[in-house]
């Protein structure tokens, strides 16, 4: 009886939101005018999809918060997907990491001959976003900075090897580190002024230096070639030899595994550092963190710089990939992909980030017809990851003692 | 003398339209402690709103008062539906959760409305109906200052009366005051402090709507994007200010203005964007808490 009423009320309550939605959209969705031909187009079918869509999704939403309540008081124990479980079963025994690693690099070794260039082209995006996922995750995951303007530094770099290739000759493999350094350095001018800052103003110093850098190389012509960028941009080369084109792209993308690969390791490394943990410290609660003796500035400084860092370097490696760059490339929404990569995957969880990256990059090229709804997503991504699943598809799992009591052996 | 005037008074116009955005952001910053960053999505969205009302009902042939009118209101309404409905969605369910997560769900909001936008109705400029007449007495000062550029001062003062009167002497006023001065302590004495939040939501979003109108009519088109440049620009005009302060909120758009227009001016306007840009980044270095502001400490 109870289950009967509470279900028409679930039902009624849904059929509210819904209506509030029609009213709510129906100019936007609905009408839609011509001002030019003074003809208008009413979409009264829109109209239908929005009222279906919002009464089911209402439901679900209720229905998930309930599940995710009954859930919390009955097994407090168990926590995260059962997906999730098993990646952390997994990462937790060596064993079984190991093997894991193993068929992950073998298959990535062979991916180019067993597919076609197109898939191996697309393939070198996605690990370039998971370098740059793993590099923007130092500076928000760990520190908990939140940098808007990620993508002022990946132009820093893409620029440094155009320019200095376009007007000094300089190959890939040398503007390779002079870019990773000039982002580097960028971050280090930007955190100075900034780290006073508390975070959110942060989140909007970072966004306006991501657009300042953008306008000066749209508008500084004679610096930088303005809007119509930057054009035949050489590919990376292996010891003078002349590649064919497929060729070339494997190559890079041997590069980007080995990328990917290195910024692992070392992100890793630097997670369980004293530095790492000095900026979790840091992201946790900035005062404590003080009076523990740690050198505030240092620290958010040395984040900025080496997340920029990566963002330098995949820079470099973009303009080589692309062999054309222009302002164009290098808007907000970029910053904001990055950034849903981090929020997806789990802030601070390299695995996540991984597998965030693979998600958001692979999945909007496979399904093409979908592909104008894929900013969209990101921003229902961004939010419906903070409202439902704060820490992520896979979330980061701090290293703790566990004290284990030893059987009393029974005599 | 002439081009300074003209260039004054273009600064008041601009001043004038990012007043009316930048009192929503101060507003909700005052009371929740949160940067709305979708705000300027609900100012784009009151103009398209208007948009849509004003070309619809100039199709079916209504006098253009009716249309300015109608139109505006309908604007005022939508933009206030989906102020609440967005707090209602992304911002109520992570009141207690840490600092990032409320600011990374309106990032998410901005682009998803952006897209929403985009995806109904269309990425192309679109022509926007002039609304507001030009004034035959206003031909001999055309050359410094246009009937629309008027209008927009006129109507930006009426809302900041209005707006005054209503936080200084109404009970929801003093409830917003008091929510925005301690949540704890008004909720203890009675305030209902989801419903006040409701509240600056809806008028915040109101104000950008008028906003919207006003600068779409003035300007003569309108794009799912132009929400992204003018929020952030109006924010800076609340830092500027002092954000959380109303009156600060005002000043410091005028202050945006007036140096965005002198700028453009006299200097290039290739950079505006990065002379306002430039101003944010340098008031956050040196003077955080803005021009009103109260600076505050950290405690414990």
């Amino acid at each position: 009886m109870t289950m009967a009423t509470s279900f028409i009320k679930e039902i009624n309550r849904s059929f509210l939101i819904s209506l509030w939605f029609v009213f709510l959209t129906f100019p936007i969705m609905v009408i839609k005018v011509d001002s030019i031909e003074k003809t208008i187009q009413w979409r009264w079918w829109n109209m239908l999809y929005v009222a279906l869509a919002s009464f089911i999704l209402s439901l679900l939403a209720r229905w998930i918060k309930i599940w995710k309540q009954t859930r919390a008081s009955t097994n407090d124990e168990d926590h995260g997907l059962g997906l999730e479980a098993l990646i952390h079963s997994i990462i937790d025994d060596p064993r079984k990491r190991n093997v894991l690693a193993l068929v992950v690099l073998a298959f990535a070794l062979v991916f180019p001959f067993s597919f076609s260039s197109y898939q191996t082209v697309i393939m070198i995006t996605a690990l370039m976003y998971v370098v740059l996922g793993l590099g923007l995750n130092i500076v928000v995951g760990l520190a908990g900075l939140l940098d808007l303007g990620y993508v002022a530094f990946y132009a820093v770099g893409a620029y440094t090897y155009a320019l200095l290739n376009y007007n000094f000759h300089i190959g890939f493999w040398v503007a390779l580190p002079i870019g990773g350094l000039l982002a580097a350095s960028f971050g280090i001018l930007l955190g100075f002024p900034v780290l006073r800052l508390r975070g959110d103003y942060l989140a909007i110093v970072t966004l306006g230096f991501g657009e300042i850098i953008r306008l000066i190389l749209e508008n500084w012509g004679k610096f930088s070639h303005g809007p119509s960028g930057i054009s035949n941009i050489p590919r990376p080369g292996l010891f003078g030899i002349h590649l064919s084109l497929d060729n070339a792209i494997n190559y890079i993308y041997y590069i980007m595994i080995a990328f990917v690969i290195i910024t692992i390791f070392i992100v890793n490394r630097l997670q369980d550092s004293r530095l790492g943990r000095a900026w979790i410290a840091l992201r946790e609660d900035e005062i404590a963190c003080q009076a523990m003796g740690i050198d505030k500035r240092k620290t958010k400084l040395t984040a900025f710089a080496l997340g920029a860092f990566w963002a330098g370097i995949m820079g470099v490696v973009f303009a080589a990939k692309e062999t054309f760059i222009n302002p164009a490339s290098f808007t907000f929404l970029e910053s904001a992909i990055i950034l849903s990569i981090v929020v997806l995957g789990g802030m601070g969880s390299i695995i996540g980030v991984i597998l965030g990256a693979l998600v958001l990059i692979l999945m909007p090229e496979y399904l093409r017809f979908l592909s104008q709804y894929r900013m969209f997503a990101f921003g229902a991504i961004l939010v419906l990851m903070m409202v439902f699943r704060p820490q992520g598809l896979i979330a980061n799992v701090r290293r703790t003692y566990k004290f284990e009591k030893k059987e009393e052996k029974r005599v | 003398m002439n081009y300074f005037v003209e260039l004054f008074f273009s600064g008041l116009t601009r001043g004038s339209i990012y007043a009316l955005i930048a009192l929503g952001y101060t507003m909700v910053y005052g009371i929740i402690g949160l940067i709305n960053f979708a705000h300027g999505e609900i100012y784009m969205i009151g103009a398209f709103t208007a948009f849509i009302v004003a070309s619809v009902l100039s199709i079916y042939g209504f006098p253009l008062l009716a249309i300015v009118i109608l139109s505006g209101f309908a604007a005022a309404v939508w933009a206030s539906a989906y102020g609440y409905t967005v707090e209602k969605l992304a911002y109520k369910p992570l009141r207690n959760a840490s600092r990032l997560s409320p600011l990374i769900s309106a990032i998410g909001m901005s682009i998803l409305l952006q897209n929403y936008v985009l995806l109904a109705q269309t990425s192309d400029f679109l022509a926007f109906p002039q609304l507001i007449p030009d004034f035959p007495f206003m031909d001999r000062y055309a050359d410094v200052l246009g009937s629309s550029d008027l209008v927009i001062l006129v109507t930006t003062a009426i809302a900041m009366i209005v707006l005054t009167i209503l936080i200084k002497y109404t009970r929801i006023g003093k409830a917003m005051r008091a929510t925005a001065q301690d949540t704890t302590m008004a909720m203890l004495v009675g305030i209902n402090v989801n419903r006040i939040i409701s509240i600056t939501f809806i008028i915040g979003s109101a104000l950008a709507a008028i906003g919207g109108l006003l600068i779409a009519s003035h300007i003569g088109q309108i794009n799912f994007y132009i929400g992204f440049i003018a929020g952030i620009k109006a924010f800076t005009a609340a830092v500027l200010g002092g954000i959380g302060s109303i009156p600060g909120a005002v000043l410091g758009s005028f202050v945006l203005g007036l140096t965005e227009s002198f700028a453009t001016g006299y200097v290039s306007s290739d950079y505006e964007d990065v002379f306002a840009f430039s101003l944010l980044v340098l008031i956050l270095i040196f003077k955080p808490s803005g021009l009103l502001g109260k600076s505050e400490t950290k405690k414990v």
